[in-house]
């Protein structure tokens, strides 16, 4: 299961590797990142249909917002799941996210158990599908 | 015959009137009084008939009268201006008095000679109208003179008076002029204190505006600072576990992983810790202190401080920026403070005209939808002088306000939105530090404020100061 991490803080990456590294270790998942809005979509659009079946965004970035990127995602892959991650954990924003879509809405310093099992469910969801 | 006792009346009169400005005392006006009653007195002994005793003496007294007059005439320095009178009388007085000698010891002489004396008394009479007319005339000449003096005296007091009027208004503006000098110089002391107060509350409200961005901006770091941390404690139990079940190598690449972590626990710590720095750096009051400055460091920082705080302030903003940083910059000595506060200008003033540019976009049409407002914040070295610009591809500059921009309080922000010190500030910021600063701005289009810092300058004040 593929899954897209998009933040404009780099060390995201090194961070989600080794919080799921047993995940990835077993193939259970796989991650990909991308750091603004735009190389997350150039990114999704290099396979058709893609491969990512989760999007995680930050909402904070520069150029494009993670909410605009929500909009964008939902409008031409409707079937991918995006989840925000904001670091301000106001209504504003979340009714924002929530409207356009948005599965789930965490907020900084994200809850890697939540986190974790809400990945663990989709893997289990998955795996049920797939037979 | 003229007696002599009438020109000692003439005289004494002629004595006792004053000539032009000049007058003759009240104690000399009563001994002339004196004088001719007592000519009056003999004039009448001489006219009523006597004993001839009685009229010889009084014609003697009558000599003596008018001898006396002139005499006290001719020596009293009070009296010299009336000598010209006496002068004129005189030959008439001295032939009289000859006359009555020879009428009385020789009158046979005088019978004989009777023609001669009244021709010496006719003369005598002729030089005293001549002196008279002569003395008239002098005396109509003082009169003009004194009538002068007069006027001229009355000048000179109006003179003065207009000069004691004018002294006094030149008082009275001088002190009214002191008053309006000290209150003026209170006013700039007040001005200046205002001033200090409101180039600190402009740092404030700068810092106001910023304090969203640091608290973003140190809460990212802590959050990684958390998240490593937290991740290496789950690690470290990971790799006991490995140890324990000897699969060393797997143990060996999680204490990589560990060590990877604890740098980025360094890093981030490092990163919160710098903008702390900076933050207390820039609402410290005392500023001044020169020294060595990364300004790749400082732009960055910055520059996401303005974003980060531009963001909280106002959700619908969203820009996108870039930092275009020469890594060969060196480090100079700089006021830190000062400059950081110079990228917050620069920046914030970006954002908000790229802000202000997609506001008034329809975000429906071609141009709204194309529109992607950026910030780019680039450092460079070129020719021994350092090159920093703020490019934003906003609202840009109108022409008309193009030459303002850099003036004390002048804003085109709402009111209360800006305190129209930023520009002037950064302006004088880099001029003190040796810079040039120019702006490029197409309206509609685009802005780039561009620093120039000659090394040498930045060595030389840094020299001048030690």
């Amino acid at each position: 299961m593929n899954i897209l991490i998009v933040d404009d803080e780099m060390d995201v990456e090194i961070l989600f590797r080794q919080k799921f590294r047993k995940e990835i270790k077993k193939g259970e998942i796989s991650l990909s990142f991308a750091f603004s809005g735009q190389e997350a979509l150039d990114f999704l659009e290099q396979e058709n249909p893609p491969q990512v079946v989760y999007v995680f965004s930050d909402i904070n970035m520069p150029g494009m917002t993670g909410l605009e990127l929500l909009k964008k995602i939902k409008e031409r892959f409707p079937q991918i799941n995006v989840s925000m991650i904001s670091a301000y954990g106001d209504t504003e924003n979340y009714e924002k996210a929530i409207d356009s879509g948005a599965k789930e809405f965490f907020t900084k310093p994200i809850d890697f158990e939540f986190l974790k099992s809400e990945i663990a469910n989709l893997v289990h969801k998955q795996k049920s599908n797939k037979p | 015959m003229l007696s002599v006792n009438i020109i000692s009346i003439i005289l004494l009169f002629t004595l006792k009137r004053p000539l032009s400005t000049k007058q003759v005392s009240e104690e000399w006006k009563r001994l002339f009084n004196y004088g001719i009653i007592a000519a009056i007195a003999l004039m009448v002994i001489e006219w009523v008939p006597m004993p001839s005793l009685i009229s010889f003496i009084a014609s003697i007294a009558g000599y003596l009268l008018i001898s006396a007059i002139v005499f006290v005439t001719l020596q009293f320095p009070a009296l010299e201006h009336k000598k010209g009178v006496v002068y004129a009388w005189l030959p008439i007085i001295v032939i009289s008095i000859i006359s009555e000698i020879f009428v009385a010891l020789a009158p046979e002489f005088y019978n004989k000679w009777d023609s001669y004396f009244e021709t010496a008394e006719a003369f005598a009479f002729i030089w005293a109208i001549a002196m008279w007319i002569i003395n008239a005339k002098q005396k109509k000449n003082l009169e003009k003179e004194r009538i002068k003096a007069l006027e001229k005296e009355k000048e000179l007091e109006i003179t003065e008076q207009l000069k004691n009027q004018f002294e006094q208004q030149v008082k009275a503006r001088t002190a009214e002029l002191t008053a309006q000098k000290n209150e003026l110089e209170k006013i700039v002391q007040e001005l200046k204190s205002t001033q200090s107060q409101l180039i600190h509350a402009e740092k404030m409200a700068s810092l106001g505006e910023l304090t969203a961005g640091i608290a973003h901006e140190i809460q990212n770091p802590l959050n990684f600072v958390n998240n490593f941390s937290e991740l290496s404690n789950e690690l470290l139990v990971e790799m006991k576990e490995e140890i324990e079940a000897g699969n060393y190598e797997l143990a060996l690449e999680i204490v990589d992983d560990i060590t990877q972590n604890l740098q980025k626990i360094a890093h981030h710590g490092n990163r919160a810790d710098s903008i702390v720095k900076g933050m207390l750096q820039h609402s410290r009051i005392n500023s001044g202190e020169k020294e060595l400055t990364d300004l790749n460091n400082l732009a960055d920082e910055f520059l996401r401080l303005s974003y980060h705080g531009l963001r909280a302030k106002d959700k619908s903003f969203n820009s996108d920026f870039k930092l275009n940083l020469d890594p060969n910059l060196p480090k100079v000595k700089v006021v830190a403070q000062d400059f950081g506060r110079l990228i917050l200008n620069l920046v914030n003033n970006a954002f908000f005209a790229v802000n202000e540019k997609k506001s008034k976009l329809d975000p429906n049409s071609e141009e709204g939808k194309n529109y992607q407002p950026t910030v780019e914040v680039t450092t460079s070295l070129e020719n021994n002088k350092i090159k920093i610009t703020v490019s934003d591809n906003g609202s840009g500059i109108p022409k008309a306000i193009k030459e303002k921009i850099f003036q004390p309080f002048f804003t085109t922000k709402p009111t209360g939105s800006g305190t129209g010190l930023g520009l002037s500030l950064s302006y004088d910021i880099v001029k003190a530090h040796g810079g040039d600063f120019k702006v490029d701005s197409v309206e509609g289009e685009q802005t780039t404020f561009t620093i120039i810092l000659p090394l040498d300058k930045l060595e030389k004040s840094d020299k001048a100061e030690e």
